[in-house]
């Protein structure tokens, strides 16, 4: 196998656990939405690698005899990654939220404060 | 013929009522709106199964593209037993919302909590109806975001931390589950999950199937709340508004429970997951630490919508014990329990909505001689705990003797000893409402007085069902059976 080989996957599995990584160990909330997000590229990045065909185009009728890469992969992350937006702007929300009635985006003050209540 | 095309508006009608809730500004429009809407997919959701059970398996072809291409919406007894639940549960929660969601959200606010709970109600109907894998990804993740919404509504501000907790958890959940679908299709090269389940088969263990069906375990795992992964729930549920705890604790864990069932028996297969993966043993040792780990903390909750949180947990246990034996009888067990906790753990939620809805509270000395002030709200949380400890004539012991004849039946007996433990817990959290409400005085002034009527009736509806299915079990039973017998025989 020729260096680097499938490349591709090595940096979707380094994202994948980065992003798992600061989510797990970051107690800032919007840390912990970049992490998430960084989580969902990788599966993005996972699925673009899936779809391409070495050599292959867009998937466009043209002359000749081409090889076309998968498209389907390509459309599903299209929708992933929409819902990713979404999330991420519910999340960010939801900080915002937690901001005005905690004071603090810091999981630790706000885990303070809920158990003194 | 409108009949042909059921499949497709159980899911178009609540999603088009969704932003129609926002355009009508006024909360009593959109209630009534989402009432009408909720009534019609349960009646779709009657026919839906009755074309079932006289026709076989129903395949709607979304667009008129033929499967495996095209997205197939796919309606067998499963999936139709667990669309009557979740459409059943969300037309009487609706009913209940009116006062309720005026009472506790207000401000403006309730036509856009009607606008999530159709928005919820169409990703778990979608989630449950369809027979593709990838827009079973989509749906979950419109049924999650939407739930986070209405759970950050509700009035204590823990509501907003326990929904961002969701929401992470949430989204790591159905992102594994991506991850799972994209090794599959790498693997299989399509995503109907009936394709699937074809050509999964002649690969046997190879390496990218087996990581795919880990990864979609664990994902799902996190979205239906199976132990250790159940740290989102309790939270969750005790902040939510009290209309949001009955409809999400009977439905959202259900259908995750149902896709886990579809990907272990379905796509997958028995021997597959049974064996190859040896999941059997996971699954029971992970559900009998459920039960016994949510109901131990369950008794020492003082706020109730915190302690049924935790009994909820156990509950997952013991659905995920029945699939755990993988027998038919197991799984017969297993279906019922997703059932009878619907009905339960909905009547429960209801009836601590009334409470929620009269007194403001729902901390165990807010109950002090409810038995008198609210006689009938907590007669009905009385009749639910019955079904939750599974006294006879209650559904919760029809799913437990299923349960416990599948321990015995597979030579398991030490698991009926567990099953045995988990229900005695139970007596002691439902015993301490019990006397609370009706052997210690009411504190003076306490708010006395039912809820209204609108409310009180779909909560007692439920408690009923408790009792009917709990002594005419021949629906249930019967639909559980054939379902499990269809999961394990037919294996696609």
């Amino acid at each position: 196998m020729e260096w680097p080989g499938l490349y591709n996957y090595w940096i979707v599995i380094f994202l994948m656990m980065a992003g798992l990584y600061i989510v797990m160990a970051r107690a800032n909330l919007i840390k912990k939405m970049v992490g998430l997000s960084i989580f969902q590229v990788s599966v993005f990045v996972f699925y673009l690698t899936m779809g391409k065909v070495s050599g292959g185009t867009a998937p466009i009728v043209i002359d000749g005899d081409p090889v076309y890469s998968n498209p389907l992969p390509h459309v599903l992350i299209l929708t992933a990654i929409v819902v990713g937006v979404a999330t991420l702007a519910l999340g960010l929300a939801l900080i915002v939220r937690i901001k005005e009635s905690y004071g603090t985006i810091e999981e630790d003050d706000i885990e303070k404060q809920e158990t003194d209540a | 013929m409108i009949a042909a095309h059921l499949p497709a508006l159980q899911i178009v009608l609540p999603l088009l009522s969704a932003p129609l809730c926002v355009l009508l500004v006024r909360a009593r429009l959109a209630y009534a709106l989402s009432l009408i809407v909720c009534w019609l997919a349960f009646a779709i959701s009657i026919m839906l199964l009755g074309q079932v059970l006289d026709g076989g398996v129903i395949s709607y072809r979304l667009g008129g593209w033929a499967p495996p291409w095209g997205i197939e919406y796919r309606v067998d007894l499963v999936n139709a037993y667990v669309l009557l639940i979740v459409a059943a549960i969300g037309a009487l929660v609706i009913t209940y919302a009116g006062p309720s969601v005026a009472r506790e959200i207000g401000g403006g606010r309730e036509t856009l909590f009607y606008t999530s709970y159709m928005l919820c109600l169409t990703g778990l109907l979608g989630v449950t109806i369809t027979g593709d894998a990838f827009n079973i990804f989509v749906f979950l993740e419109i049924s999650s975001l939407s739930s986070y919404i209405l759970i950050s509504l509700g009035t204590d501000r823990r509501a907003l931390t326990a929904s961002f907790r969701y929401l992470i958890f949430g989204t790591i959940g159905a992102t594994f589950f991506l991850i799972g679908v994209g090794l599959i299709y790498q693997a299989t090269g399509t995503l109907n999950l009936a394709d699937m389940a074809n050509r999964v088969e002649p690969l046997g263990a190879s390496r990218t199937v087996q990581a795919a069906f880990a990864f979609m375990a664990v994902g799902l795992a996190v979205k239906a709340a199976l132990f250790p992964l159940h740290s989102w729930l309790p939270n969750a549920y005790a902040y939510a508004p009290s209309v949001v705890s009955a409809f999400l604790a009977a439905t959202a864990t259900k259908v995750s429970i149902y896709v886990l069932i579809r990907t272990y028996f379905s796509v997958f297969g028995p021997e597959f997951s049974f064996e190859v993966m040896t999941l059997g043993p996971v699954l029971m040792v992970l559900s009998i630490a459920a039960m016994l780990i949510g109901s131990m903390i369950a008794i020492f909750q003082d706020d109730i919508k915190r302690s049924f949180a935790y009994s909820s947990v156990a509950q997952i246990g013991y659905m995920v014990l029945g699939i755990g034996f993988a027998t038919v009888l197991g799984v017969t067990g297993g279906m019922l329990h997703l059932f009878n906790h619907a009905l339960m753990k909905g009547a429960l939620f209801l009836a601590l909505g009334c409470l929620i809805w009269r007194t403001g509270s729902v901390s165990i000395t807010a109950m002090q001689g409810l038995g008198k002030r609210m006689p009938w709200t907590m007669a009905a949380i009385v009749g639910g705990g019955l079904s939750l400890i599974g006294v006879p004539l209650t559904v919760g012991f029809i799913s437990k003797w299923y349960l416990l004849l599948a321990a015995i039946d597979s030579g398991l007996w030490w698991v009926a000893v567990f099953i045995l433990i988990s229900s005695l817990m139970a007596i002691i959290y439902v015993w301490r409402l019990v006397e609370v409400a009706y052997l210690s005085p009411s504190p003076d002034g306490a708010p006395s007085g039912e809820a209204p009527l609108v409310m009180l009736i779909p909560t007692w509806v439920l408690v009923l069902a408790n009792f009917y299915f709990g002594v005419d079990t021949r629906v249930s039973v019967g639909v559980a059976t054939e379902a499990a017998k269809y999961l394990l025989g037919a294996g696609s």
